[in-house]
């Protein structure tokens, strides 16, 4: 469809004319400029709500709102074709089978061995044998093998030494969705584990030996401990109110030695409206600081990042300084208790504070114990009451702590902006159907490509530059003692208002600290081989002109990572009085907004937002071809003039 | 960009000649320039009661009036304290926490001040038109809006030897009335209308803009910090009495030390600067967006919440720059 505009949230004079393009997997707007053609790609199955509003006298409206937050705001010419790509868009962001996504039709380009390859970068046996299992206590059960047992339960558990098969089956039986106690994560330094469950289907009265049982072994597990915690994580409200429906949670008068506790977790539901309202706060036109702090706290959402926090740190606390295990559960197992593992894993391991060490996290507890992505994220057509963003809180607890915590982190904000991005992208296969079971059945390895895979190689834009393996923060457990403070949760802009340019600043701190940290390496490389170079010819006498050259050529290629400066910015409106003014200055050169620094020849090769298109995906690869830092082959002199180049201009 | 403090209006609207005339040599034959007042246009009005006002667009024909509310005083002072009270109470929840943050007005302040500045850079910048500012007395939101809208527009601001050379201009020298205004901080429940933390709130803005471009600023944080510390309690006499007149009878520049020179001193300036500044000859805007706002813990919760980890994480920026 020509003549289309695509309207600026922020300033309503910055409208662009363009065509608009719909393709079996995205919605396209290709800007009508001369030079840049800027183009906006958008995945259907990012899509989350289309709006048709009001007709007005420059056409019809259409609002498209994003899982990623992006808000997309055309006007169509003519109401005839907005309505054909409303019932089309509606169509296609709701795909009714799984080979109508994405994923299935990707093409990285990449051979059978490499897709393989992509998958198995992260290795869940390997993980638990990392954790220091199966070992006296702890063993690796079968039980599962055909999920014959639970089916959103993977086929290989780990489970206390003392739990026999008997056990397994019994507790599974007396379970919500039959699952069982298992294990999430062992503390090699003291025996103490979290271990993670459904609801027991208590009701009021009713009693499960197995189930008793089930939880004695894994008190028998720690020999240092005779206790363990039982942790509920919903509010006692709901809890209670599941024994009515014949669910519930332990009775300590029948579970010897245990110790429960309620954490007040909100179910889904609340979450869902929570980032409804959340969102309406972000698409407010000129909100006043009242306006948005009323909202922000309206919404309750940060409140509910920090609930999820607080029971990390109670499990990671319970763990490292009690040296007590404690089994964690909610409804079903698969949100909140997800959720709160993980975090607690977190703030226990620095292993998961590595970007390897993440992708493994978020393996272990979300995918491999299945929860349940394709109801909660919509990849298909499905209940709406499913939806929520569960994942995506973990992800912001986990943004949180690195703003506590800006040292203790291998990886950086684009690491998990990128990751929830591709959440919903439905572009790899790791986050489709409920459960392992599902995916297996729809051979996902084999038809698809590893997300994993993709990120790791684009690694270097993860990066964090102040994270050191050998500094403090990032030894042993984190501890936020403050995590009580609510002054220190900040409202993350960079992911829910990610696509206003305007909002955030213009130049990156991260990649210009990783930028002087690789010069920084590779000076220190091309100093030791020079000095080499210098002691070898100092034997032989001769060529010492040839070896200051040399070092000139060098100083000159430093100090070139000063931040690019000639990214100018451009005032946003400040007030109506000045209506004549014009919101570019011809001085400062057209087209200045950073949103188009996102050309080919400068976008970090990783962005998802233009590597969606998988003819730019292939054409990019070369660009991440730079040697990482510390490669170990001797920097010649073009490739030093290479790494210059490689970039500093991130938006 | 001048300014001034109001114009002697009255209730019968009087004239001034040599006032008009010397507004009148600023702008050439044809050209328009701005008042930008920092009062509403009814508290102007209001003004002219008792002996104030505003320019009347028949006697300054070429100036065009904009008003944008700035709060002082009181006002401000209340914002401030309700402010720190909330920092310092350890709140049982995140909703009576965000809900003491909003009832405190104090990002509204900066939200507005800055976008004043922005409005006054604005005009000079984007419409090559000269703009005049003023209050009520031309001693605080007048100075306010003048030395953010030069840091804003003017490059040679933003190093540090820039910065101390606005301060003096556009606070000290302007006479803004440090001691009356920054002596109890928020401990100052007194009635009196002197006592408000207009220099803070000039200081929150700039290290707004600093966060918002983070490499634009040849100062960091900690001059921010040791400034506020100094206008309030100081063993210099830099922010001494309220204005150039009294700090000559008091012979402050006889018998004190000035604070600069201290800063300057190598191995003290050091911690002032920041290790990312790069020349940026460019104009910066801020975005005022409330997601673009947020609080300076660094000043609020000072002593408040444990900064070992974001020190160690400055500590870290300052050796891989330095390595570099």
């Amino acid at each position: 469809v020509e003549n289309v505009r695509l309207l600026d949230r922020l300033s309503s004079r910055r409208a662009v004319v363009g065509t608009l393009y719909l393709t079996a997997t995205h919605v396209i707007f290709v800007e009508n400029g001369s030079e840049t053609r800027k183009e906006t790609w958008v995945l259907h199955s990012q899509i989350s709500s289309i709006e048709k509003q009001a007709t007005t006298a420059t056409g019809c409206p259409l609002l498209i709102r994003c899982k990623n937050f992006q808000v997309i705001q055309l006007v169509i010419p003519q109401e005839r074709d907005c309505h054909d790509i409303y019932i089309s868009l509606i169509r296609l962001a709701r795909p009714v089978k799984y080979e109508e996504l994405y994923c299935f039709s990707f093409n990285p380009k990449l051979d059978k061995e490499e897709r393989e390859q992509g998958w198995k970068l992260v290795d869940l046996n390997e993980e638990y044998n990392r954790m220091g299992v199966p070992n006296n206590y702890w063993q690796i059960s079968d039980v599962n093998r055909d999920y014959g047992v639970c089916d959103s339960y993977p086929t290989e558990v780990y489970v206390p030494k003392s739990a026999t098969a008997h056990i397994i089956v019994g507790s599974s039986k007396f379970r919500s969705r039959r699952r069982f106690p298992a294990l999430s994560y062992y503390c090699k330094g003291n025996n103490a584990s979290i271990c993670r469950s459904s609801q027991p289907l208590s009701g009021f009265s009713a009693r499960c030996l197995e189930d008793e049982q089930m939880l004695q072994a894994i008190r028998k597990a720690n020999p240092g401990s005779d206790f363990i915690y039982v942790v509920d994580t919903r509010p006692k409200l709901n809890a209670m109110a599941n024994r009515a429906a014949g669910k519930g949670y332990e009775n300590e008068d029948n579970y010897s030695n245990i110790k429960f506790q309620f954490i007040g977790i909100e179910n889904i539901h609340v979450m869902r409206n929570s980032l409804q309202k959340m969102l309406e706060v972000c698409e407010l036109k000129s909100p006043s600081m009242s306006d948005f702090l009323w909202g922000l706290e309206n919404s309750g959402w940060l409140k509910h990042i920090k609930a999820i926090i607080d029971a990390g740190i109670f499990i990671a606390k319970a763990v490292a300084e009690e040296g007590v295990s404690v089994l964690v559960h909610c409804s079903d197992g698969w949100d909140r208790t997800a959720q709160v593992c993980s975090v607690a894993s977190l703030l226990l391991d620095p292993y998961y504070r590595t970007m390897k060490g993440f992708m493994v996290l978020i393996e272990k507890d979300w995918v491999s114990f299945g929860h349940k992505f394709n109801h909660r994220y919509g990849n298909l057509d499905g209940d709406p009451k499913e939806i929520s963003p569960v994942i995506d809180q973990f992800i912001e607890c986990v943004w949180q702590l690195m703003e506590q915590f800006p040292c203790a982190f291998e990886f950086n904000e684009r690491f998990l902006i990128h990751i929830q991005h591709h959440i919903y992208s439905c572009q790899f296969g790791n986050f489709l159907c409920n459960s392992q079971k599902e995916r297996r059945e729809l051979q996902i390895k084999e038809r698809t490509y590893s997300l994993w895979a993709h990120l790791w190689k684009n690694r270097a834009d993860y990066l964090n530059p102040l994270y050191r393996s050998d500094h403090s923060q990032t030894q042993g457990t984190l501890h936020p003692q403050i995590a009580s403070c609510n002054f220190l949760y900040k409202f993350w802009s960079g992911m829910y208002n990610r696509f206003e340019k305007g909002l955030h600043p213009r130049q990156s701190v991260t990649d210009y600290l990783m930028a002087v940290k690789e010069e920084t390496q590779q000076l220190e490389e091309e100093l030791e081989v020079l000095q080499e170079r210098l002691a070898n010819l100092q034997k032989s006498q001769s060529g010492d002109n040839k070896v200051k050259s040399k070092q000139q050529d060098q100083s000159k290629q430093t100090g070139l990572y000063t931040s690019n400066n000639s990214l100018a910015n451009t005032p946003q409106e400040y007030s109506n009085d000045l209506k004549s003014f014009p919101s570019r200055s011809p001085s400062q050169g057209d087209e200045e907004d950073s949103a188009l620094i996102l050309t080919q020849d400068n976008l970090k090769s990783s962005d998802p937002d233009l590597s969606a298109n998988s003819d730019q995906e292939s054409g990019v690869e070369d660009l991440s071809c730079r040697s990482p830092s510390g490669g170990g082959c001797l920097p010649s002199e073009d490739s030093g003039k290479d790494s210059d180049e490689a970039v500093f201009l991130a938006g | 960009l001048l300014r001034s403090s109001q114009p002697l209006t009255g209730p019968n609207r009087r004239r001034c000649r040599e006032d008009e005339k010397l507004l009148g040599t600023i702008l050439d034959e044809g050209e328009r320039g701005f008042v930008l007042d920092t009062r509403s246009a009814q508290a102007a009005k209001q003004a002219r009661m008792s002996g104030g006002g505003t320019e009347p667009k028949s006697s300054y024909p070429q100036w065009r009036r904009l008003h944008r509310a700035l709060d002082r005083g009181r006002p401000l002072q209340e914002s401030f304290i309700r402010l720190v009270e909330a920092c310092a109470e350890p709140s049982p929840s995140m909703d009576r926490w965000l809900s003491r943050l909003e009832s405190s007005r104090w990002l509204g302040h900066v939200k507005a001040a800055l976008s004043t500045a922005c409005l006054a850079a604005q005009c000079l910048d984007r419409e090559g038109s000269s703009v005049l500012v003023h209050g009520a007395e031309g001693t605080d939101t007048t100075l306010l809006v003048t030395a953010l809208a030069q840091l804003i527009l003017d490059p040679s601001c933003r190093t540090l030897e820039g910065f101390q050379g606005l301060l003096e201009r556009e606070w000290i020298e302007a006479g803004h009335p440090f001691q009356l205004r920054c002596a109890r901080s928020a401990s100052s429940h007194a009635r009196g209308k002197q006592e408000a933390p207009l220099f803070l709130l000039f200081l929150d803005c700039v290290w707004q803009l600093s966060r918002q471009f983070p490499f634009s600023l040849e100062f960091g944080e900690q001059l921010l910090l040791t400034l506020f510390d100094n206008a309030y309690a100081s063993p210099y006499g830099t922010f001494l009495c309220n204005n150039e007149k009294e700090r000559s009878l008091c012979k402050v520049k006889e018998s004190t030390h000035s604070l600069w020179a201290w800063l300057n001193q190598p191995e003290e300036k050091q911690k002032f600067l920041n290790p990312l500044y790069s020349h940026n000859p460019l104009v910066i805007w801020p975005s005022v967006e409330p997601q673009s706002i947020q609080l300076w813990q660094g000043l609020f919760l000072r002593w408040i919440r444990p900064s070992q980890h974001l020190d160690e994480a400055w500590a870290e920026m300052q050796r891989l720059v330095e390595g570099n």
